[in-house]
């Protein structure tokens, strides 16, 4: 299962990097989705700091939607779904190796958020490890739901619509979690941060235990 | 000689539509048989049935040893199939490509330049990303896949069409090799004067059935059942 989980991350990223669409599309786009937040928000310093956990989050779930059908169109057309299929890959690796290769990108992309928070929202951490380790365990989170709901949403030609509707309301646990979590990383409040850290780790291995089991099933039917 | 294929009223639906409608076909190994049959006729439907890709609704068949009618995932590591679609990642290079698939397959990949230049791909053409290379480029790109897997079982779908007259050459020695080398090859296609002489059985189907059987003009054989 590791074995095939390697190769298949390997694929997806060496695709991703031949083919650029996440460095020149979906990255900026979320950049800018960040930057749309704060004109909103006005120039009041201290709304943009009390706010910049929430935008933060939808940024970041909005961009997940594109990562997630970024993720299954390299899976290619059906003609190379079905190839794939008759090399023998065990599909549970199939789903971890496209589970590593998307939790990479979102942390670049959360690496890239994070410096926006703190150019364009002055946001100051004062626990860097609670706000690093609920990115970590979000990202994870992020990428095994994504994968299993690229799955689930079937062919090109209603992906890209069914995947949003089926994607968000799921990820709504990470995203109370999170903005809970970097309030905490923001306000020194690591203490509390114990619980919502823990429902991203739960999150996180629910999803990933739920897509080793159904992502064989999910691609066979 | 061993059985490869056994198929005995075979039925296969997509949605509720019969695709095929109780096929019959024994074939040993090593052999090549063609399949020919207008639009429609059931061929795509019969090669995906044998590569474990569909469902064996009703009937019974046996591929390769193993039974259609219960899990046919270990079949498909022995399948080879060259579709109407190429199957491969267009934003890769074709050595990438055949090395991805020969890893997955757990296969040696020393032997991937080998099969690369076998059907022509070398020089600037090795060095394209697939989706850069034109339609019969891609198909020798399949055809090396095959050529380095050397599966037991090589279903290929239309297998001359967007070749050029060279590399349909290609194609019939390349298939002669398979099976010489003891795989069976099933073809179908719609050229029945390039594929009968490659072929040791014909087949036609119509409606979803085999309608007829006889001898192809491989090696002069001649016997069929």
């Amino acid at each position: 299962m590791f074995r095939d989980a390697a190769l298949v991350a390997g694929r997806d990223l060496r695709i991703e990097l031949r083919s650029r669409v996440v460095l020149w599309q979906v990255l900026p786009f979320s950049v800018l989705a960040l930057l749309l937040f704060a004109f909103a928000f006005g120039p009041s310093q201290a709304r943009l700091v009390q706010s910049a956990p929430g935008l933060f989050w939808l940024a970041l779930l909005f961009s997940t939607v594109l990562f997630a059908q970024r993720s299954r169109a390299l899976e290619g057309s059906p003609a190379t779904r079905e190839a794939a299929r008759l090399l023998g890959l065990d599909p549970a690796g199939v789903f971890l190796g496209k589970t590593v290769a998307l939790f990479l990108e979102l942390v670049v992309l959360e690496v890239l958020l994070v410096v926006g928070l703190l150019l364009l929202f002055h946001v100051v951490v004062v626990s860097w490890l609670v706000l690093i380790a609920a990115c970590l365990l979000a990202a994870l989170g992020l990428a095994s739901a994504s994968v299993l709901y690229g799955a689930l949403s079937g062919e090109a030609r209603i992906r890209s619509t069914l995947l949003p509707v089926l994607l968000l309301p799921i990820l709504a646990p990470v995203l109370i979690a999170g903005v809970r979590s970097f309030q905490a990383a923001i306000k020194d409040g690591a203490g509390l941060s114990g619980r919502w850290l823990g429902v991203l780790a739960v999150f996180s291995v629910v999803y990933t235990g739920l897509g080793i089991a159904l992502y064989g099933p999910l691609e066979e039917n | 000689m061993v059985s490869a294929i056994s198929l005995q009223s075979a039925v296969a639906v997509a949605g509720r539509f019969p695709v095929l409608a109780g096929v019959d076909l024994n074939l040993e190994e090593g052999t090549v048989c063609a399949v020919l049959g207008a639009n429609g006729a059931g061929k795509t439907s019969l090669l995906r049935l044998l590569a474990g890709l569909t469902a064996l609704e009703r009937g019974a068949g046996t591929v390769l040893g193993a039974d259609l009618t219960k899990n046919t995932s270990g079949l498909r590591a022995n399948v080879g199939l060259m579709g109407h679609g190429v199957g491969l990642y267009e934003e890769l290079l074709p050595r990438e490509n055949l090395a991805f698939m020969i890893k997955a397959a757990r296969l040696d990949p020393s032997g991937i330049p080998e099969a690369l230049d076998r059907v022509g791909i070398r020089g600037r053409i090795a060095a394209t990303p697939v989706g850069q290379l034109s339609a019969g480029q891609q198909r020798r790109v399949v055809l090396a896949s095959l050529v380095a897997r050397r599966p037991r079982l090589w279903l290929l779908d239309e297998p001359h069409a967007s070749l050029d007259a060279q590399a349909r050459d290609l194609v019939g020695s390349v298939l002669e090799e398979a099976a010489a080398g003891g795989a069976t090859v099933v073809a179908t296609s719609h050229e029945p004067d390039i594929v009968i002489p490659l072929a040791d059985v014909v087949v036609t189907m119509a409606g979803g059935v085999v309608t007829e059987r006889y001898a192809g003009g491989r090696m002069g054989l001649s016997d069929v059942s």
